[in-house]
């Protein structure tokens, strides 16, 4: 259990059986009132956002959220395959889990995956990871701008918008908060 | 700022005066906690010590000068700030607003030289014309309930701050009065249906500035919410402060009269466009 005191930014809790993590808040106290918390909170299932204000009696549930250190083994039907490198232990994640990181996945990456009541809910992978670029059209000899993109596949078949000097063979840097190109890494 | 304060009440026939900063029984007040100080606590308001001023004869007391509440920290909060006070005697709360209204308007004009501010991105017009709206109307139009005729202090306050102050104008001052009698504090409370206590706050921007009175000065009546504030401490497990009794007992002598406490912080903060205390406390905790 959390007290109302207890509530900063980044703290996650539990509200009607849902974890949340604090983004927002502020502490408040009405002329002869009690001292409550403003907070704004955002649902770890959902990421949606809502207000919710504390008094400072209130008692506030601990989730039960575990954080793991898990590398990337293989995908296995709708579900990818992770190992613990400390204890060997292999962990299935569904898909869902994983959104639209799952294209950004690769072999023994490192990424970070929280779970709620054991299960797990969202996964964390590096900033950036580098892809092979498997299939794009060949742009204009010359052309180097950057603010002009092409369609390209990366190997898990997931299509990226990248410059037009970009050719099949590539490999790039992707940003995996915004599932966007980066940079070049090399030539293929 | 503070000689624009001084100034003002001088001009007005104001006595200057300065009370203990520590105290061996401050006001008990439910929601609001005293550092404690040795045998003694630090004050949380002057206001017990002016309103014997007040018992003694000095009809027009003001002074500005350090409170402290424990555990108060925030975006408009901070344990350690600057209070002014001042007390009329045979006056109430409309009275003390005439005060309040004239004391903007001064310090405004001194410390900006023009009428308005610019503050929580709002522009807002200082004189002469403020909003006034009851607890009742407040309540009734944003929170779709009347407190006043039946009281619930937690959603009293939850609907507050998140239904009712958001929602107050703010291209102006906006004075909430008239509160429920069981938020009355140390208010006369004003007969009818519903009784309502005689107290109002002035909201600039927002932002709470100041908290006034009409004076409670029926000494039973004041030992009986002392009593009931020390009791709903005792079970929310809060200090138990002993009874201000030479205080009760000067209060037979208390004329009929008007009282305030106003954050100077606050008002500096809003002046100078700070987002918060932080912006215009030097030394903070």
């Amino acid at each position: 259990m959390y007290t109302a005191s207890d509530l900063r930014k980044g703290l996650k809790i539990e509200v009607d059986d849902v974890p949340y993590e604090v983004v927002e808040f502020q502490f408040v106290k009405p002329g002869k009132g009690q001292a409550m918390y403003k907070c704004r909170i955002k649902n770890l299932l959902t990421s949606n956002v809502t207000d919710r204000t504390f008094r400072a009696v209130d008692r506030i549930d601990k989730p039960d959220l575990e954080e793991r250190d898990l590398a990337y083994s293989y995908p296995e039907g709708d579900h990818y395959v992770f190992m613990d490198n400390k204890t060997f232990e292999q962990l299935t994640i569904p898909a869902d889990a994983l959104g639209d990181q799952k294209h950004f996945l690769v072999e023994q990456i490192e990424v970070q995956v929280l779970f709620y009541n054991g299960k797990p809910i969202q996964v964390s992978l590096p900033a950036y990871v580098e892809k092979k670029i498997i299939h794009t059209e060949p742009g204009a000899r010359g052309d180097t701008a950057t603010n002009v993109t092409k369609p390209a596949k990366i190997d898990t078949g997931y299509e990226i918008g990248v410059p037009l000097f970009i050719n099949e063979g590539d490999v790039v840097r992707i940003d995996t908060r915004t599932g966007k190109y980066f940079d070049r890494v090399s030539k293929g | 700022m503070l000689r624009a304060i001084r100034n003002f009440f001088s001009d007005r026939g104001f006595l200057e005066v300065e009370t203990p900063i520590r105290q061996r029984a401050p006001a008990p007040e439910v929601h609001v906690d005293a550092e404690p100080s040795g045998s003694y606590f630090l004050r949380t308001s002057p206001e017990l010590h002016m309103k014997r001023l007040l018992a003694a004869g000095y009809a027009r007391v003001f002074q500005v000068g350090p409170c402290f509440r424990r555990d108060e920290r925030g975006r408009y909060h901070h344990p350690e700030y600057t209070m002014l006070e001042w007390y009329r005697a045979h006056a109430d709360y409309a009275d003390i607003l005439a005060d309040t209204k004239a004391l903007v308007a001064h310090v405004v004009r001194e410390v900006l030289d023009k009428p308005e501010i610019v503050c929580q991105g709002c522009s807002v017009e200082l004189l002469p014309l403020w909003e006034r709206i009851t607890v009742s109307e407040a309540f009734r139009q944003h929170a779709g309930w009347d407190p006043c005729d039946r009281f619930d202090e937690d959603r009293f306050d939850l609907d507050l701050v998140n239904k009712v102050e958001p929602n107050l104008p703010r291209n102006m001052p906006v004075v909430l009065t008239d509160y429920p009698k069981e938020a009355a504090s140390l208010a006369r409370v004003r007969p009818g249906t519903p009784p309502v206590a005689e107290r109002w706050e002035l909201y600039i921007a927002g932002v709470e500035i100041a908290n006034a009175y009409s004076e409670l000065t029926d000494a039973a009546e004041q030992r009986a919410r002392f009593e009931h504030a020390m009791a709903r401490r005792r079970e929310l497990g809060k200090d138990v402060y002993p009874p201000d009794e030479e205080f009760l007992e000067l209060m037979e002598r208390m004329p009929p009269s008007g009282g305030i406490a106003l954050g100077v912080d606050r008002l500096v903060m809003l002046l100078a466009n700070a987002g918060s205390l932080d912006g215009v406390i030097p030394f903070r905790e």
